[in-house]
């Protein structure tokens, strides 16, 4: 058992890369990140950690400077938010092709415009294809757990890509929760040393982020998509290994109360709380209703989520960002997608909320599955509504 | 090299396509399209200044054995900077044919 603190949620995850023993830590600071870097730079500063804080001039060097810290085999660790993930995005998806693995926490907010500093997925979904590993978090222990997780799966020389963590700005960032934190003897047991298979050194060069020929880039693509693809066996070793240290299971589809539920409600991120308080409320009602949370969004979960879903009727996904002109909601698309091929499939109803910190109550998990009956119902089931929008 | 770009698989590629044999962009030929025609150099009047070698923006002139400077017509892509440099005025540039 570990020490059980009370702890900012940021904190938790700031003495976690310490605890990872991050060799750099290159970050702006933006809302809702501030407190992770802060705090990192304090225990380098403190002479807590022993590792490079390079308070660079932009998220975009911030990425850069990771990029090549990754490169020559420091392990290494960022956090950003928002508009800072959308000026970083061009080196982003360079991390992800160059299979460098970065860790960064993002911490989820809003994209302008209107200017807002709240949270939901619309930064996420900016990144959505970056080919980065990209795990959801619900609370402070698991945003705590998934910084070992995500270097040791990251650094696994069968996977060798960049992790993201995504963790919901302020309603998780800035919680102050209850979390057990872990030892260092056990993080050594859990987190072997980052060794590369190739790293920048003047003792055997090599050439990274060279260019690729029409007749070549589609072969580096490919090998790209079956990496990210492939990551999947060593993400659920990594998560078993982390239960038989902590016993802190996860896996890439979780439920809540689905047994025998006719209706599943369908999240990503800390609202999955939420979404679990509503379904509590409705089982009190004796209605048939459980929740799942999506925990892995890339690589995306299709045979969990499939068999996950596969006893309800009605599939409820609730979506924090718009596909403008598209699909609506990017969860619903991906889930649709993903229950296409299948025989028997829920009907499929998509509702996009909690928009730029607007709150989602229980309340309105018990409305919305009201309105996905109606709408079932009468075979209006596709498409997607934004809830609580005023007429 | 081991092998031309176009017959390397998928599964044969380094992690993150890193370059691990130095100095085989050698082997990468750009293609030989040009535009103003091609130079031509008369080795009777060169006098081997490397003028032309030294002032060719795509590095397409290489020295001969016997010490000329010859243009390489797969990289040279016909800017002229060569015949307009030369002292002797012994480049000069001819339409391509066809």
């Amino acid at each position: 058992m570990g020490r059980r603190v009370g702890m900012e949620v940021s904190i938790a995850v700031a003495e976690a890369a310490g605890l990872a023993d991050v060799d750099l830590v290159a970050a702006y600071p933006i809302t809702p990140q501030t407190h992770i870097v802060e705090h990192l730079a304090e225990m380098v500063a403190d002479g807590r950690l022993d590792a490079e804080f390079v308070p660079v001039e932009s998220e975009h060097s911030a990425m850069s400077v990771c990029i090549g810290s990754s490169a020559v085999g420091a392990r290494t660790f960022t956090s950003t938010s928002s508009q800072g993930l959308a000026l970083m995005n061009e080196v982003v998806f360079i991390a992800a092709s160059l299979r460098l693995p970065i860790l960064m926490a993002a911490v989820n907010r809003s994209l302008s415009g209107p200017l807002s500093i709240w949270n939901d997925h619309s930064d996420v979904m900016s990144v959505r294809d970056c080919g980065w590993i990209q795990i959801f978090v619900e609370n402070g222990q698991e945003a705590f757990d998934h910084v070992p997780i995500g270097f040791r799966v990251g650094e696994d020389r069968r996977v060798l890509l960049p992790v993201m963590i995504h963790m919901d700005g302020f309603i998780l960032s800035h919680m102050i929760e209850p979390l057990e934190l872990v030892s260092e003897e056990l993080i050594r047991e859990y987190l072997p040393p980052f060794q590369p298979v190739h790293r920048l050194h003047p003792d055997r060069p090599v050439t990274m982020g060279a260019f690729a020929m029409p007749e070549l880039f589609t072969e580096a693509k490919k090998a790209q998509d079956e990496a990210l693809k492939g990551a999947m066996p060593v993400i659920l070793q990594g998560w078993e290994e982390w239960a038989r240290l902590t016993g802190r299971r996860y896996s890439p589809v979780e439920t809540y109360r689905a047994e025998g539920a006719e209706i599943l409600l369908l999240t990503m991120g800390a609202l999955g709380e939420t979404a679990s308080e509503a379904v509590d409320r409705m089982r009190d009602k004796g209605r048939a209703v459980g929740a799942v949370k999506l925990r892995l969004w890339r690589p995306f979960p299709f045979e969990a989520l499939r068999n996950a879903v596969a006893g309800a009727s009605l599939l409820v996904v609730f979506d924090r960002a718009i596909s403008f002109g598209g699909t609506g909601g990017p969860v619903s698309a991906e889930v649709r997608a993903a229950l296409y091929g299948e025989p028997r499939r829920p009907k499929v109803v998509d509702f996009i909320g909690g928009l730029a910190g607007r709150d989602v109550s229980p309340e309105d998990f018990e409305n919305m599955l009201d309105l996905a009956l109606a709408k079932a119902a009468a075979d209006r089931q596709e498409g997607y509504e934004i809830y609580g929008v005023r007429a | 090299m081991a092998k031309p770009a176009g017959e390397i698989k998928w599964t044969e590629l380094e992690p993150g396509c890193v370059i691990v044999e130095p100095g085989n962009a050698r082997s990468y030929r750009t293609g030989d399209w040009r535009t103003g025609g091609h130079p031509v150099v008369d080795t009777q009047r060169c006098t081997k200044c490397s003028l032309c070698f030294i002032f060719c923006p795509d590095a397409a002139i290489t020295r001969t054995d016997q010490g000329y400077y010859l243009p390489d017509l797969f990289y040279c892509k016909g800017c002229g900077i060569c015949a307009h440099e030369c002292p002797v005025k012994c480049i000069s540039m001819v339409e391509e044919e066809g």
